[in-house]
């Protein structure tokens, strides 16, 4: 097996209490405490008038943390293919059309099923950017985090490209929420290349392992990583944050986890 | 890119329950598209259902995951022998080698949009039983199909709207070029849902009679069901002449609009370059085309120029979803394995319904069947969000 490995060259962060990458980097190596403050979603500046009306937490999320990691890279958005992952996609919409289903007219707006694909984050990233790549739009459930993230190291290994992640969830309105409890939204980017081109930030490379996922120290936070899927790079995003060579076992599906060894990128 | 072999593959529609039916119809040029009687919809279409999925009961263990896209997902994988074939090649790899990428757009929505109506009417919660995990979550398909074949290894639902099943042959040949895993199920799932029917209704995309793609008078898509599978492995050097090979896939996003596509077809046109140049083809090679071709009015003509661009205005082509409607997430792998039937008999199955060609679109499209010796063949799948795939199967001899 061709080892399975990147650069990480750009981060982008959007959670509870996390409102970029370096205030999140500050909370996870502990040199700040954390304040689980409600997500607050950045308007989408580089949307049309018209597209940007017709996003919701999804589309604000994601274009927040992928144009954070990719400016943090000095990397123009436009040129990179892209793999987003999340558990639920847009909660919120499906809800609404659930509702308008159940009753007797279904008068079902075109908007809110166009915004209903699971992949409409990248299709407004596409609009945004001006980015014509490879979209891929992936879910596994728990374990979304995990398997975006192998898609994407696939690509890097294989197309020999940058490739930028974008791993996110947000929460259902009732009823929807009481059977999946996502507290809140989460979203996390990395921008994985090949090799170093330029500042960047560690080396990463993928192994399999039985052994159980990594948890927080702090049981706030864990209960953060427990209750959201993109949530699940918590323990890989800590490591980053220390800046130091370590093992770092993230959640997948049952059963196994993906073991990332973390190193200095040269 | 290194070809991989469909080492086994099914189709189950409304033109056939697996693979005989399947081409049976396609000879006979039949169409499965009906008048909608689906549920309690009173929509003015036509779609392409498939007869007894409700009758279908999953195996106990799988209980978890009862809803109607994995009752049908059940039925298309007990045909062809394929679940045998899967089988075998675990056994010979090992259960965690074997890699699940499948495309669906709705999962199992339709078990939610039912519990909506029967929520508690004080409370608003929905009723008892509910399986968000197993019947609404995208992933449960793959969960699903994972479990029944006994899988073990890494897995995926990949859901870009109407690319998803073309995309996970993209995504899993990824994955066994670089040896995470050796062989995968690849394939698409989608069923018959509300939120569908009603949504392209809302969007005005329906027609009312059977679709008739590329036709000068086409005025709408025909909403479709289906499963089908394929499994890939290395092709190595000991495959017969009569395989079937992927020999290309090509991806692009339009960066255009959320549910158009870019009337020039620049797109499409990225994708099929791609593919091209993963097979290291030039575009003459190409003996025949599945277009995407919906039938609405928009995408045809995009689509037509785009085609006429890369591969040229004579190669031979049709769609298939005057017969079987538009399988949305499942369309990608149902036209991959209709692609490969084509290599295997010979046979460019002619585009039913449509009567008279666009005289604005520059393709050459087949009204007839027409038997030919293939060697290779592409099939394009397009989706909402602006997702392009085109993929390229070969004859291995």
């Amino acid at each position: 097996m061709r080892a399975l490995q990147a650069c990480i060259e750009g981060i982008g962060v959007l959670g509870p209490g996390l409102p970029d990458w370096p205030a999140a980097a500050r909370v996870l190596k502990g040199a700040s405490p954390w304040e689980p403050t409600p997500v607050v979603l950045p308007a989408p500046a580089c949307l049309p008038s018209a597209e940007r009306r017709r996003t919701g937490t999804v589309v604000r999320l994601t274009l927040a943390v992928g144009l954070e990691a990719a400016r943090r890279a000095g990397v123009d958005p436009a040129q990179l293919p892209t793999v987003f992952t999340s558990s639920g996609g847009d909660g919120q919409n499906c809800h609404e059309i659930c509702e308008v289903l159940a009753t007797a007219e279904r008068e079902l707006s075109p908007t809110r099923f166009h915004n209903s694909v699971h992949n409409a984050p990248a299709g407004y990233w596409g609009i945004a950017t001006g980015a014509t790549a490879a979209a891929n739009s992936l879910c596994a459930h728990d374990a979304s985090f995990g398997a975006g993230l192998l898609e994407a190291l696939c690509q890097v290994a294989v197309d020999h490209t940058p490739v930028l992640l974008i791993a996110y969830d947000a929460s259902y309105p009732e009823p929807m929420r009481s059977v999946r409890p996502i507290p809140d939204a989460f979203g996390v980017a990395l921008l994985l290349a090949p090799g170093a081109n330029g500042p960047s930030l560690a080396r990463l490379e993928l192994a399999w392992s039985e052994a159980p996922a990594d948890r927080m120290a702090d049981a706030a936070l864990e209960s953060l990583r427990a209750s959201i899927p993109a949530a699940r790079s918590l323990p890989l995003l800590a490591q980053l944050a220390r800046a130091v060579p370590g093992r770092v076992l993230i959640d997948y599906l049952d059963g196994a986890c993906i073991a990332l060894e973390v190193s200095a990128c040269r | 890119m290194s070809p991989l072999v469909l080492r086994s593959f099914t189709a189950t529609s409304a033109i056939g329950r697996g693979l005989a039916a399947t081409l049976a119809s396609l000879h006979a040029r039949r169409s499965g598209l009906a008048p909608c009687r689906f549920e309690t919809v009173s929509l003015d279409t036509a779609v392409g259902e498939v007869a007894g999925v409700d009758a279908v009961a999953l195996p106990g263990e799988l209980a978890e995951f009862e809803c109607r896209n994995n009752r049908l997902a059940w039925l298309a994988l007990a045909q062809d022998g394929f679940t045998e074939a899967v089988a075998e090649s675990a056994a010979r790899h090992g259960r965690r080698r074997v890699g699940v990428f499948l495309g669906t757009s709705t999962s199992g929505i339709l078990e939610t949009e039912l519990a909506y109506r029967r929520r508690d009417p004080r409370s608003g919660a929905l009723p008892e039983g509910f399986s968000y995990r197993g019947a609404h979550n995208t992933f449960s398909l793959a969960a699903f199909t994972q479990r029944a074949l006994h899988l073990e290894g890494p897995a995926a639902v990949i859901s870009c709207a109407c690319s998803s099943s073309a995309k996970v042959f993209a995504s899993a040949r990824r994955a066994i070029e670089a040896g995470v895993i050796d062989a995968a199920v690849v394939g698409g799932v989608d069923s018959l849902c509300l939120t569908t029917l009603h949504g392209f209704h809302a969007l005005q995309l329906v027609a009312p009679r059977p679709c008739r793609p590329f036709d000068a008078t086409r005025d709408g898509l025909s909403i479709g069901e289906a499963a089908a599978f394929a499994l890939l492995e290395r092709a190595g050097d000991a495959v017969d002449a009569d395989a079937v090979l992927l020999a290309g896939t090509g991806e692009s996003s339009d960066a255009y609009h959320m549910s158009a596509p870019p009337p020039d077809g620049r797109g499409a046109r990225a994708a099929m370059l791609k593919a091209l140049a993963a097979a290291r083809l030039a575009p003459h090679e190409i003996g025949y085309i599945n277009f995407h071709g919906t039938g609405t009015p928009s995408n045809d003509a995009a689509e037509g120029l785009a085609v006429a661009s890369v591969l040229g205005k004579d190669v031979p082509g049709s769609s298939t979803k005057g017969a079987t409607g538009h399988t949305l997430g499942a369309a990608g792998a149902l036209e991959a394995v209709i692609c490969a039937l084509a290599l295997e008999a010979g046979l460019m199955p002619a585009g039913v319904n449509t009567t008279q060609v666009d005289p604005a679109l520059p393709v050459n499209y087949l009204r007839e069947n027409r038997s030919a010796k293939l060697a290779r063949v592409m099939s394009n799948s397009f989706g909402f969000g602006g997702s392009n795939c085109s993929l390229i199967l070969a004859r291995a001899g």
